[in-house]
């Protein structure tokens, strides 16, 4: 007896539900190998990753806050992945949307103007933009590959922001430390709930969710999108502009991880630094697929990000483990996402070893 | 005409036997208990409609598709054929109706791909050119396969199968896009082929070429034996009724009704833009509305090029070469040119006129879109599907429903789904290339008959096809492409196979003197005017 795998005569619309929790499964299986092998306690170790950052109401604050920017980015990134155009550079579209709206805050330092925020959420829109336009137009006029160019750019966006803290827009009262002036009140998110951190870019990141559902699923754009990923060819023939496809994938990631990028310096962090995120545009390329490009998924799995972010730091602080812990978490996720997928064309079979086989080697002997 | 081989000279075993062979896929049974024996030297008939399991029959024989039960014989021996390599060790050869060739590498990589150890490339481009050369299969080892059309691709298949002198050879449809002249020539090989000792299963919808080539046959129907016979003996509409379990119908015309001109090519010139494509030089022609024009041709003298141009997948630099319904329209996309009110079907079904991964509704959606299924940038589904179940419906599509995904369709079906969706869009000009390529003759004669419903109608049709015999039952007038030139279009009364096939290598009168009076000058000026 042999187990074989075979092609689904369509793919299962079940087991695209299942991948993803079976993936989920998985990976808390090698965790509690993982944490076993460490020597902790497995149970103590889960209870600290997953439950306790999330035992009480500033914790689920924290939980959505970290989640609202991956969703966004993580919907914004699918249009795109839907289309074939693969946008891995969010990281780098983020760090210009926080330059762009910290340009901004800065510069109208001090105003109690309330068109401040409206302008720094349309100014992290146009820099993740911009930066997204850079493989656009490589790629449409010199056919460059944009998973390239777009991931180079990110180590540039860097080294920008870098150079900004450090240089021209230093905060001049910050004992010489990289980092701007602290924005005022009305270049920061208003609270959502009191007393927590969770502000209304959540509201943001849910409206997005719920355009990129209209978008994605019902708009005949969202569908030429679907059909220039899946059949190019098809797509010329139908009349559809690729060009414009792909221009419209990146512009719409960029503009959603913009945003995002926005949405931390006018948020958690308040000012520019070196280092606005924690490799969100990274992680939110893992929720768009875990979430199966579909913003309810993206959603989803957002959430589920964003616990193995707080896990992390939790697992850092109360189990003395390494940072690395976010990270292998979120691989081990992604791989076996990737492995449960194949079930979704496939099946297992399993096959008796056919009685000819044995006669074939008497024939051959 | 008849082979002459006696099946009885070669005493003992059967070359090939099967014994009660199933097979069943999740969807559907595509074998059961099928039975088929096949002598050495014997040119055997498989018969059937699309999807009565021809196809999985022969990759079960070539190791492709494992059988859940049942017998293989070879020579003899019962064998379980692991794979298709294997298959290729015990002297089996096969040329598949949809092509296992690899796009990126050229013609002599993808022969050698398919032997034996590491054959050196340059003398194996000798050997490619020697057996091509000797059995009429003229293609250049070294292009790349992607710039082949779908006639030299196929003759790479079947070159690729007698370099290695196989003893079963398997031919799946291997005639649908060839000249009748190299049909000729192919049938001259497989009867020296057979007269060598070489078994061939053949299996073709063409029921003419059978009865011309095969000594036996084994007709299937849904996946069933339902009889043997020799095809000697029969007629064509008997072999049809055994097949289809009914009278096949005939196409019905009428006398052409021409109205005003629809689609004017003028002095159409344009270099491809692929190193091994046709250039395409002074091209003219007039398609009016109420006619069918064909355009013959052996694949890859320009058929590709200039449909991409006439549809604008590939637009041309000037605007006045392509007119449809008098707008002149070189330059516009193919979503402008629909706008305008023509439809295309394309030679490939899957991935052009169809997306693979897509349901039927959504390849629905995919190019009838313009009939009010979009509102303010939203799609009506309810509409789309609704369109989309009549297709299936009115075109007889076997499928699971407008749920299904393209690819899980047989290549017959899918064709009429796509014939469908062009023809239901109610177009003003319709352009369809190799409108029955690999579809059943049932489903072939209900194609022809509604494009000649929608010439009746008053719509103006171009039909590129390889198939004169098809050309000749529907078209008004047929034009002859050749090395990237169009010769004139000549009513149908007042020419013959003879003649056609003649212009096929490119002689015509005046071929490429436009000095003199010809019906091309005449449609020059019928294009000034439009």
């Amino acid at each position: 007896m042999r187990l074989k795998l075979e092609a689904r005569a369509e793919p299962s619309p079940l087991m695209g539900y299942l991948s993803p929790l079976l993936a989920a499964g998985l990976t808390i299986i090698a965790g509690f190998i993982l944490f076993s092998v460490l020597g902790k306690n497995p149970l103590q170790a889960f209870y600290t990753f997953f439950v306790h950052p999330i035992r009480d109401l500033n914790g689920i604050a924290e939980l959505l806050l970290k989640a609202s920017p991956l969703m966004l980015i993580a919907v914004g990134l699918a249009c795109g992945y839907r289309a074939n155009v693969w946008n891995i550079g969010a990281e780098g579209q983020l760090v210009l949307g926080a330059i762009f709206a910290g340009g901004v805050a800065l510069y109208f330092y001090g105003s109690d103007s309330k068109f401040v925020l409206p302008m720094m959420v349309v100014a992290g829109a146009i820099g993740g933009m911009l930066w997204a336009a850079i493989p656009a137009l490589l790629r449409t006029r010199f056919n460059t590959n944009e998973i390239l160019v777009s991931l180079m750019l990110v180590y540039v966006a860097n080294l920008l922001l870098s150079w900004l803290v450090n240089e021209p827009w230093r905060d001049p009262e910050g004992f010489n430390f990289p980092q701007t002036k602290q924005f005022t009140e009305t270049a920061l998110y208003p609270a959502l709930i009191a007393g927590t951190r969770l502000n209304v870019g959540f509201l943001i990141s849910l409206a997005a969710i719920a355009a990129g559902y209209l978008f994605l699923n019902r708009s005949f754009k969202g569908f030429q999108m679907r059909v220039a990923g899946l059949a190019d060819a098809a797509a010329k023939y139908a009349g559809f502009n690729a060009n414009g496809m792909i221009w419209l994938g990146l512009l719409l990631g960029g503009a959603a991880a913009g945003i995002a990028g926005m949405g931390e310096v006018a948020g958690p962090i308040g000012q520019l630094l070196p280092s606005v995120s924690p490799g969100y545009g990274f992680a939110a390329i893992i929720v768009a697929f875990v979430g199966r490009l579909h913003p309810v998924g993206i959603l989803l799995a957002s959430l589920l990000m964003s616990l193995l972010y707080l896990g992390g730091e939790a697992a850092q602080m109360e189990l003395n483990l390494p940072s690395a812990m976010t990270g292998l978490f979120q691989g081990m996720l992604l791989f076996f996402l990737l492995g449960s997928d194949v079930f979704i064309s496939y099946r297992v079979k399993v096959v008796q070893p056919p009685k000819a086989q044995a006669r074939l080697k008497e024939a051959a002997a | 005409m008849t082979n002459r081989i006696e099946t009885s000279h070669s005493s003992g075993h059967p070359r090939i036997e099967l014994r009660n062979i199933t097979k069943i896929y999740p969807a559907v049974v595509a074998n059961k208990d099928v039975s088929l024996t096949a002598m050495p030297g014997e040119i055997h008939a498989v018969l059937g409609e699309n999807g009565a399991g021809k196809s999985t029959l022969m990759k079960i024989i070539y190791g492709v598709v494992k059988p859940d039960a049942g017998e293989v014989c070879w020579e003899g021996k019962p064998v379980t054929v692991v794979n298709p390599a294997h298959a290729r060790d015990l002297g089996i050869g096969m040329v598949f109706q949809h092509f296992s060739l690899f796009e990126t590498i050229t013609v002599a990589e993808n022969v050698a791909l398919a032997l034996p150890g590491k054959p050196e490339l340059n003398e194996l481009s000798r050997r490619i050119t020697e057996v091509s050369e000797k059995y009429g299969l003229p293609v250049d080892p070294r292009r790349l396969v992607h710039s082949l059309s779908v006639g030299e691709r196929q003759r790479v298949e079947i070159i690729r199968c007698l370099l290695v002198n196989p003893r079963l050879l398997i031919m799946d449809e291997p005639t649908s896009v060839l000249t009748p002249q190299a049909v000729r020539k192919l049938f001259e090989t497989l009867r020296q082929l057979s007269v060598e000792g070489c078994t061939i299963l053949y299996i073709s919808h063409k029921l003419d070429e059978i009865q011309e080539l095969c000594n036996s046959a084994t007709v299937l129907r849904g996946g069933q034996v339902t009889g043997h016979c020799d095809p000697r003996q029969e007629t064509p509409a008997s072999m049809a009724r055994m097949m289809i379990g009914k009278d096949l119908p005939h196409p019905q015309r009428g006398a052409p009704k021409p109205g005003e001109p629809r689609l004017v090519i003028a002095g159409l010139s344009h270099e491809s833009p692929d190193p091994f494509g046709t250039d395409l030089k002074d091209m003219h022609l007039t398609v009016h509305s109420g006619e069918i024009v064909g355009v013959a041709g052996v694949s890859g003298n320009g058929q590709q090029e200039l449909l991409a141009a006439i549809s604008g997948e590939e637009p041309i630099g000037e605007k006045h070469p392509v007119i449809i319904c008098g707008v002149e329209a070189g330059r516009m996309d193919p979503g402008e040119r629909r706008q305008l009110g023509m439809c295309f079907v394309p030679e490939e079904r899957l991935g052009r006129g169809a997306v693979p991964r897509m349901s039927l509704a959504d390849n629905a959606l995919l190019t009838a879109h313009r009939r009010g299924f979009v509102k303010s940038g939203l799609i009506k589904f309810a509409e789309v599907k609704a369109f989309a179940d009549n297709c299936i419906k009115d075109y007889n599509v076997k499928c699971g429903g407008s749920h299904s995904e393209a690819k899980s369709l047989s290549g017959g079906n899918l064709q009429k789904f796509i014939v469908g969706r062009e023809l239901m869009q109610n177009p003003k000009v319709l352009v369809v290339s190799q409108p029955t390529w690999g579809v059943d003759v049932g489903a072939a004669a209900f194609i022809r008959q509604r494009i000649i419903d929608l010439r009746n109608e008053g719509v103006a049709i171009l039909v590129v096809s390889e198939e004169l015999d098809e050309l000749f039952e529907i078209s008004d007038r047929l034009a002859v492409i050749a090395k990237g030139r169009l010769s004139p279009a000549k009513p149908i009364q007042e020419t013959n196979v003879e003649e056609i096939g003649v212009w096929m290598s490119g002689m015509w009168p005046d071929a490429g003197d436009a000095a003199h009076y010809s019906p091309a000058s005449e449609e020059a000026k019928n294009a000034a005017q439009a």
